[in-house]
């Protein structure tokens, strides 16, 4: 309880907190497509493609307002994303060799301008850096402000376009059959996350963010098939991950922001892999287990069925080792055994013999009937 | 040799090292992997420094070039489960790699050189103060380093050459022939990743991609043969980092930073020139198609109706808008194509059919 008091009562803690919140919701939520549409890398590219938009905004109006470094941030980004377009479209080369280019001559170019910057000793220069590289801990109050109120815009026109961008996502020929313009739906939502990407780069850096939008919707992706539902969740575990990270990097020296909400989201998605129901290792693990059991049951309940026709006797004792030698699944002929007799289908005669209840001769019955043996 | 010198070299040659293993890296579409790469190195070389205890330790660039494959082996492991596409593993496993390396240095390892600013930005322009002799000669220990990588690399490429081919092309194939597609990929990315932390001590890592990418695919834009694929790569390479470096020098500027801005700037001007695939190529190909596809609109219209008694409607310059459903401008346009390449003779008002437009005509029904 102590804790949270703290949480609400220490101002840096608690803008950092509010900020990576608001990314990791907005970030989430764009990411979703993103991961949908195995454009995964490309917010790893629009967040280094961003650096010389932020530079350039810088040195044309002097000013290191957030605002115009995220328009500066923007526009680059989406020229980027126009080049991209531009290569895969009209090139034979994919996405991941456009991807590799924009990303890494853009920065290079960013770099050269960062230089020319700091030789021109232009004054206010000094947070320039910060943006790149990304510390929370310098977030101020505006500029949790300034990335709610770009959240909310965005988010807005996600929900206005959603049945578009919908379309988008899962049929594209689909959508433009139905006279929807899908160039620009593509357009548009890639600015939108390029907007994402850029409300972040001052909280967690250019690196990072590439987890930001990926992670959360790759972990909500095991848990669901639906869209509205990923959306929301992937919403939700990048700003649990955002706040705690904050939260952890509070309390421990030397332990930067950015790199631990990067870590609490990568562990949300081990997680999700692991665990997650119906897609998740773990679970698939036990569903196949699951099935093996029955089918080994079915098995040996369809062998004795059908030795026992041949004694005009259903309820016919039969020897473990004839047992043993018909089965087909290949072993654990015991265990299926003491289960079917714990189910009250077969018992136990003697030590080796085991015959059908009537129970068992009904339940053989019915899986003959279904046809699924033989 | 004077430091200008020096440095251009270590530039030209840590341009050619990366070219080599990019060009399998576009051809096999795993461009990113190098983006990837190039981060983790870090967290191997962090590791090994907590190992080694010794940042100029040689021990560090196996070190590190092995967290590069660990990094491909991750992203494969979480491809095979299924549950994520290849493009979102990479995107999820080298942040939170490159988040731990980030987390260690600052907590135990903040005292020492190794910051991750330096890391993605590169200081080719102090690499001439950190020296080495090698029999007898003081150069440059980047310069050392980096040749070491061009000449393995080009040692591996002539003897796996044709393995690199064949898997590279075709996968199944060079399964069915005995060649381990897995031990490929597994050495080509020890390849990437040896080479990635060479050049990421010299250059940065983002400019690791730049050269890794951005020559090979331009390359790509001039050839269908790997062999020269990998010369103009190479020729590609060095143009930039022979540019990076002049520019670099005339604006006195970040020398990574200039290089990968060359790369960009040959690729761009690759993808404008090429021919056949190049942009400008292209648009004069579809052009002429346009042009090529309205005459031969013209002649086939013009046959249909040639000797029979409403030609004189249907061939009638001002009425083929009508039957044709072009603009009059546009018409016009495609008669005076047309014209030029003696397929149709314009009388009084009235088109005709040559000869050689009336075989256009006759072959294009054929088809």
């Amino acid at each position: 309880m102590d804790f949270l008091i703290e949480i609400f009562s220490d101002y840096t803690l608690r803008t950092v907190a509010l900020g990576t919140a608001v990314l990791g919701i907005v970030s989430g939520a764009l990411g979703t497509y993103a991961v949908l549409r195995r454009q995964s890398l490309l917010g790893d590219a629009m967040s280094h493609a961003a650096l010389p938009g932020v530079v350039l905004a810088f040195m044309i109006t002097g000013s290191r307002e957030p605002l115009v470094l995220i328009i500066g941030a923007g526009i680059s980004g989406i020229i980027g994303t126009l080049f991209m377009l531009v290569i895969t479209r009209f090139t034979r080369l994919r996405a991941d060799s456009a991807l590799g280019i924009i990303l890494s001559v853009f920065f290079g170019f960013g770099l050269i301008l960062l230089q020319v910057v700091e030789r021109l000793g232009l004054p206010n220069r000094a947070g320039l850096n910060v943006f790149l590289f990304g510390q929370a801990a310098t977030l101020l109050q505006r500029d949790v402000v300034i990335m709610l109120v770009i959240s909310t815009v965005v988010l807005a026109l996600v929900a206005l376009f959603w049945k578009e961008f919908k379309l988008l996502s899962f049929d594209r020929d689909f959508g433009s059959s139905l006279g929807f313009n899908m160039v620009w739906l593509d357009i548009i939502l890639i600015s939108l996350l390029v907007l994402a990407i850029v409300i972040g780069l001052q909280a967690v850096g250019v690196v990072l963010m590439s987890a930001m939008i990926v992670a959360p919707a790759a972990a909500a992706r095991q848990w669901t098939d639906s869209l509205a539902i990923m959306m929301i969740l992937s919403a939700i575990f990048g700003a649990t991950s955002g706040i705690a990270g904050a939260i952890i990097s509070s309390t421990g020296a030397g332990l930067s922001t950015g790199p631990v909400v990067v870590l609490v989201i990568s562990s949300i998605v081990l997680f999700s892999i692991l665990f997650a129901t119906k897609r998740g290792i773990v679970w698939s693990w036990f569903a196949r287990l699951r099935r093996q059991r029955v089918l080994r049951l079915e098995a040996v309940l369809n062998d004795m069925l059908k030795l026992a026709e041949q004694h005009q006797d259903p309820t016919h004792p039969h020897a473990m080792v004839v047992l043993q030698t018909m089965n087909h699944m290949q072993g654990g002929t015991r265990s299926t055994l003491s289960e079917l007799i714990r189910r009250g289908w077969v018992e136990q005669v003697d030590s080796t013999h085991f015959s059908l209840t009537p129970a068992g001769v009904k339940e053989a019955q019915t899986f003959m009937s279904q046809g699924q043996f033989n | 040799m004077s430091a200008s010198t020096e440095i251009l070299l270590i530039a030209f040659v840590t341009a050619t090292a990366c070219a080599i293993p990019g060009v399998f890296l576009v051809l096999r579409q795993m461009a990113m992997m190098s983006d990837a790469i190039s981060h983790t190195v870090l967290l191997g070389i962090v590791l090994g420094f907590f190992v080694f205890q010794d940042l100029d330790s040689p021990w560090l660039i196996p070190a590190a070039a092995l967290m590069g494959v660990v990094t491909v082996f991750l992203v494969e492991l979480f491809v095979n489960t299924r549950l994520v596409k290849e493009d979102a593993a990479i995107g999820i496993v080298f942040p939170a790699l490159f988040s731990i390396a980030v987390i260690l240095i600052s907590r135990y390892a903040s005292g020492v050189h190794l910051d991750s600013d330096a890391v993605l930005l590169g200081q080719l322009e102090f690499a001439f103060f950190d020296r080495t002799e090698i029999f007898g000669f003081d150069v440059a220990h980047a310069l050392v380093v980096m040749g070491i990588i061009l000449l393995l690399n080009v040692l591996l490429l002539l003897v796996f050459y044709k393995e690199l081919k064949i898997s590279t092309f075709d996968a199944g194939l060079a399964a069915a022939l005995g060649f381990s597609p897995v031990l490929i990929h597994y050495g080509l990315m020890m390849m990437v990743s040896i080479t990635a932390v060479g050049a990421f001590d010299a250059v940065g890592s983002i400019l690791v991609v730049a050269l890794m990418i951005a020559p090979p695919a331009s390359a790509w834009l001039f050839t269908d043969r790997l062999s020269q694929m990998l010369i103009f790569s190479v020729i590609a390479a060095g143009l930039s980092a022979l540019g990076g470096f002049g520019m670099a020098i005339f604006f006195d500027t970040n020398m990574g930073g200039s290089m990968a801005t060359m790369c960009g700037i040959i690729f761009v001007i690759s993808l404008l020139i090429a021919p056949n695939r190049g942009l400008i190529a292209v648009a004069l190909r579809r052009m002429r198609q346009r042009w090529e596809f309205s005459q031969t609109m013209l002649v086939i219209h013009l046959l249909n109706h040639e000797d029979t008694d409403r030609e004189e409607d249907e061939c009638r310059v001002d009425h083929l808008w009508e039957h044709l459903r072009w603009q009059p401008e546009f018409a016009e346009q495609v008669i005076r194509y047309a014209e030029d390449h003696g397929t149709v003779r314009r009388q009084r008002g009235i088109l005709n059919l040559t000869d050689e437009g009336r075989t256009i005509a006759e072959s294009a029904m054929v088809h």
